[in-house]
Formats: C-alpha cells, structure tokens, sequence
C-alpha cells in the first residue's frame, strides 16, 4: 500500500479527477458537468463527493467507479465517493467551458435554469439559428430533449436545464 | 423503535412503492411505444420515477437500520407489504390511458413535492428538491399529450375521455391521509395531502377544459393503496419485477 504523500493537497486530487469523463458525453469532465461537488481529505482518507445529475440516471454508477478508479491508478488507496443529494444539482453549474465542448460536440447547451423552458433561446448547434423546433421531451438520455434545425435541417441534441 | 420513526420508514417506502410500480409500468413501454422519440420519453420518465423510488427506499432501509437495504426492500415483499396508491399499478392499456394516468399523477406529485422541499427531515427535503424538478417537466410533457390527444381526432377524443372515466376514482386516494401519517404531518416532516385536492382539481379542470374532454363524475372512488389492499395487478406486476431476485436471492447487478 503506498501511503499518501503529506505534499497531496485538494487541488491535485482536483487536477486528477478532472480527467474523469461523463460515460454518455465523454468530452465533458465530471467538473465541466458540476457533478464533482468537493474534495477532502481528512486523516490521510479522500473525500470525494458528487452529487447525482438525474435521479434514474444509469451514469452515476459509472462515473463513481470510474472516479475511484482514477485514484486507485494514481496510487490512492483510502478514499470514499460519497453522494449527495443536496443542494439539487442544476444545469446553472454546468461550466463555460463545459457549455462550449457541448456545442462543438453537437449538443446545444442548457439555457439558464430560469429560463421559460419554451424553445425561446436554443441555437442550432451546426449553423447557430435559433430557429429551431422541439422534436421530443426527450432525446437518447434523461438529460436531453430532442430538436431539429428549421434552417440547416439538422436533428440535434439539447440539454434541458433543470 | 419509536412510533415516529416507524411512521417515518412506511412513507418513505410507500412513496418509493408509488414510484417504483409506474416506473416499472411505464419500463413496458419500452420498445412499445407509439413512434421512436415517444419510446425514449416514456423509459426516460420511467427511469426518473425508478431513480426516485431508489432514493426512497435507501433512505427507508437508512431510518431502519435493520440491515435491509434498497434492493431488499424492492424485491423481497409481497403485495400486502406494498402501500402505493392503486393508480400505479394499473396495467398500461392504451396510450391514451397511459397519459392520462400519468397527467393526473403528475399534477399531483407536482404539488406534492412542491410541500416535500420544505420537510423538516433534511433527506426527505433533498429528494424532494430533485424530484420536483422532475416533476415539473413531465408535468409539461402530459399536459401537451393530453391537450393533443383530447383536441386530435375523433377516435383519440373518445380514447381518452374514456381512460379518465375509468380512472377518476382512482384520484380519491391520492389525498386520504394514512393512519400514522398525520403525526409526521405535525411534526413538519410530511406534507398534508388532503390540502392538495384543489390545486390539483384546478389544473385537471384547465387542462381537460382545452382538451375539449369532460371531467369525469365523481361519482365512484377506491383506495386501500396505503394500507395494504391491492387491485389483482399488483401481483403480476411484481411476479415480473422480482422474478431474477426471488429465483437467485441476493444476486448482485
Ligand atoms: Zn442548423
């Protein structure tokens, strides 16, 4: 067992975690999502939380083993990823940057939670008009809503806030 | 354990047992639905509710503290054990019934968790606040079927009214209070459900209203849902959902 360096601090294992990936979006970072809600580290024991996007969302079990296993490869050995439910996560903590990799991806962005929730405000992520049309409620994930672009023609993915 | 306690372990299992017999309804969907995106919908709200239920009952087996935990709970009762409110557990029918269903549950789970948020049990309160997020939007979706389907064609018109009629009295449940429920409403931990009627009739009277559809008579009503006493669907349901468990007990996803 390798004992943990008194030099690790928080902010590595941040820069460590930060390569952990979303499983259905793999270019977004579990910090990029505002899933990754805290790192501790108390008497030499990780504490890592994060809190769960979607209730049913299959991804949390996932990202929680895939979490422990970044820490493992770094020589970790004496962590809990904890979650936890409260505050209820929102996409207003979704990262700019976070927002930016959805887009070149393909995936329009969540609006701001307070939006009005109608397709006011939603741009194409191939050509950027905003006259788009709501396909469905929902897309290939509890997370997404499906929409097509009016002027491209394109069908895409949008991250519904909530 | 004290009577509060026990109060509090059967409404966090009977809330989970109303989320997880219509998540599981609403899994059968799955590869039935209507047309491709109406397939993903439904098992997207499906795995919402069994998400909620998951929350709940790890909770549950939390307050126990008996060393049951989520899946045991889920899948070693039998029905006389499960509290959810009847209108769960009816079997799909048509689509129309499946969104009229799930509009009249949905109107009142928006109210419901809207009072949860503001629980004194922290962890109630916490579930609350992701599940009326939820809630909110699946709202939105069965209002829009249910303006569709009332305002379509004829024979959709006449579908759906048909599914409200048959399950109006099934709503009386909802907002009856169970026997020891009333000291958790007291002690600010539970929500009074009997205060929700109206705002749920109002938002059933709107909608049905530009749906072009009547509101039902009122004049029939079941329960038994929170004390125990099923529709004969209830066993089928979970001979299916907990057929893996009952045969290799203690099998692990
Ligand atoms: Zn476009």
């Amino acid at each position: 067992m390798v004992a943990m360096s008194e030099k690790t601090t928080t902010d590595q294992l941040f820069e460590l975690l930060s390569s952990v990936t979303d499983p259905e979006i793999p270019v977004l970072t579990l910090q990029d999502l505002g899933v990754l809600r805290d790192i501790s580290i108390d008497d030499g024991v990780i504490n890592v939380t994060i809190t769960p996007t979607y209730a049913g969302c299959p991804a949390m079990q996932t990202m929680r083993v895939d979490i422990e296993k970044a820490l493992l490869k770094a020589g970790h050995q004496q962590f809990n990823v904890k979650e936890s439910l409260s505050p209820a996560w929102s996409t207003d903590w979704m990262t700019p940057n976070g927002r930016e990799k959805l887009r070149a991806y393909g995936i329009a962005p969540p609006l701001k939670s307070s939006c009005d929730q109608s397709s006011g405000g939603i741009e194409c992520p191939q050509c950027n008009s905003s006259e788009v049309k709501r396909i469905s409620e929902f897309g290939s994930t509890a997370c997404k809503a499906l929409y097509q672009c009016q002027r491209c023609l394109e069908p895409f993915d949008y991250f519904k806030c909530i | 354990m004290d009577s509060q306690k026990k109060a509090l372990l059967n409404y966090c299992i009977a809330l989970g047992d109303d989320s997880l017999t219509l998540g599981h309804r609403l899994s059968e969907w799955c590869r039935n639905g209507p047309f491709l995106e109406e397939d993903l919908a439904l098992t997207n709200v499906s795995l919402d509710f069994i998400g909620r239920a998951r929350m709940l009952y790890s909770y549950a087996a939390e307050v126990e503290d008996q060393g049951r935990g989520e899946d045991d709970i889920a899948y070693l009762r039998d029905c006389r054990e499960y509290r959810n409110f009847l209108i769960n557990e009816l079997p799909n029918g048509d689509f129309a019934f499946t969104m009229a269903r799930q509009l009249m549950i949905d109107a009142f789970d928006v109210g419901f968790y809207k009072g949860l948020t503001q629980s004194a049990d922290e962890m109630l309160a916490a579930i609350a606040a992701k599940a009326i997020k939820e809630s909110r939007y699946h709202l939105r979706r069965s209002e829009d079927w249910i303006k569709r389907l009332g305002d379509g064609t004829d024979e959709s018109h006449e579908r759906t009214q048909k599914a409200f009629d048959q399950l109006w009295g099934y709503a009386a449940e909802m907002f009856e209070m169970a026997s020891d429920e009333q000291q958790l409403v007291d002690a600010g931990i539970a929500v009074d459900r009997s205060a929700l009627k109206a705002e749920w009739s109002s938002t059933m009277h709107s909608v049905l209203k530009e749906a072009t559809l009547d509101i039902p008579a009122q004049d029939w009503a079941i329960g038994g849902g929170r004390e125990g006493i099923h529709t004969e669907h209830l066993g089928y349901l979970l001979a299916e959902l907990q057929y893996l468990q009952r045969t290799y007990p203690g099998q692990q996803w």
